[in-house]
């Protein structure tokens, strides 16, 4: 039997992969500052913030690490409707993805915060900085530039996971590629091409995201 | 109309929960054996070998879960295999864990001093005889704790299988919510029953993680 690939086929319909591509990486985006943004603060209440509200965090974290995104997405979009919260698939993939790596880079950052050196707050103490001020300008710059290729992994692993949401129809690049198989039945070259396309995202993304970090958000500082 | 009890959903929920447990086993362990194929592949002194590997792992670890599933899906029937979500599902996960396996076995191999590749050379084994008494012992003893944390990985990765069609824990979720129109309830079942699998796995591998430290 001979195989024939037709992947012209898939490649006319180029707009609907662009738009995917566009879609996916904005979804990825916003989710990768809110969601690092949200994994700041749980770990600032894990490490340092008032005991009552760590049981609370840590009961965050665990859950939403020990069971799949799809579980999570699926009940924001098909569950929350039944208590009255009507969410778009657009919000709903967003709000997942930001709970998702809010959860992960939670425990990302808390490692980072935890190897600062007690004589660095210690020093920061001495000149008189608030808790708070410590936090922000001492403990937290050097922390996160010791876990930056770690959270660089998990925005990747994010961004790989929001093929998902296209289950629920969020018109991203594996939703495009669905739709592009159903209207030429040409479905292993549909999602051959946008295999293709997330593995060069991943390599972009992990390759931006590593030069971003050391010229903006540690430029010029030593770990 | 038919009323379901919660108990109704969730006894359904924990026969679907099997199907679940055994394709994450299934992935796992065929996973194990692959990834330890490709990690003999990389340790070797061949550079053709390893880059070959290294691009395998770059490629699984670079694409979404949902992206290989849905290839092996159609493409295994495209070569004329017949295939069932079952098979399509069974092959993506075991290729998948394979390359994150073997990515983590490789970093506990090169954590090995080097002085213990030259002090099993200076004993006259061959390759082979190196890794198996010398480098893989050791390398094992640090790859306890990231393996059996990976193995969470694979059971949430079981949950895509629900997308081609493979009645696991999710699929059934979906099931029977479309029977019950009771979503919160059945996904919220779906989520618990999830935990009640990973986070026992995921204490264990903390604990291994300790133990390990401690020793050391």
């Amino acid at each position: 039997m001979a195989i024939e690939l037709d992947f012209a086929a898939v490649l006319t319909e180029w707009p609907l992969l662009v738009k995917g591509v566009a879609w996916t990486l904005g979804l990825t985006a916003v989710s990768a500052v809110l969601g690092v943004l949200l994994g700041i603060g749980c770990a600032w209440v894990r490490t340092q913030g008032p005991s009552w509200s760590r049981p609370g965090v840590a009961a965050y974290v665990e859950l939403i690490r020990n069971t799949p995104f799809i579980v999570q997405l699926f009940f924001l979009f098909f569950g929350l409707p039944a208590m009255g919260v009507r969410l778009s698939p657009e919000w709903s993939s967003v709000i997942a993805m930001v709970i998702n790596l809010g959860a992960y880079s939670a425990e990302i950052v808390r490692a980072g915060i935890q190897t600062t050196p007690a004589g660095q707050i210690e020093a920061a103490m001495s000149l008189a900085l608030s808790r708070m001020q410590t936090f922000i300008h001492v403990v937290l710059p050097p922390a996160l530039q010791r876990v930056w290729p770690a959270l660089v992994s998990q925005i990747i692993i994010v961004m790989l996971g929001s093929a998902v949401c296209g289950q629920i129809s969020t018109e991203e690049l594996s939703f495009a590629a669905n739709l592009i198989q159903s209207r030429n039945f040409r479905a292993f070259e549909a999602f051959i091409v946008a295999t293709a396309i997330y593995l060069l995202l991943s390599i972009a993304t992990r390759a931006t995201l590593n030069w971003f970090g050391q010229r903006f958000l540690f430029g010029g500082r030593r770990g | 109309m038919v009323e379901f009890s919660l108990w109704d959903i969730v006894s359904n929920l924990l026969l679907a929960a099997r199907w679940t447990l055994v394709l994450s086993l299934i992935a796992f362990v065929g996973g194990g054996l692959v990834g330890l194929a490709l990690l003999v592949a990389r340790t070797t002194h061949n550079r053709s070998l390893q880059q070959a590997v290294a691009v395998y792992v770059q490629v699984f670890q670079g694409t979404p879960l949902l992206m290989q599933l849905f290839l092996a899906y159609f493409g295994m029937a495209m070569l004329g295999v017949e295939t069932s979500a079952w098979t399509a599902a069974a092959v993506a996960l075991t290729l998948y864990s394979s390359a994150f396996l073997a990515e983590i076995w490789h970093g506990c191999v090169k954590s090995i001093g080097k002085g213990q590749w030259e002090a099993a050379q200076s004993l006259a084994l061959n390759f082979g005889e190196q890794l198996r008494y010398v480098i893989f012992p050791q390398a094992a003893r640090i790859a306890v704790a990231p393996t059996v944390g990976f193995l969470v990985q694979v059971v949430k990765g079981t949950a895509l299988a629900s997308v081609i069609g493979f009645v696991e824990l999710t699929k059934a979720g979906t099931m029977i919510t479309n029977a019950t129109f009771k979503p919160f309830v059945v996904y919220s079942c779906v989520a618990v029953l999830y935990f009640l699998i990973c986070y026992p796995i995921s204490l264990y591998a903390r604990s291994l993680e300790g133990r390990f430290h401690v020793q050391r």
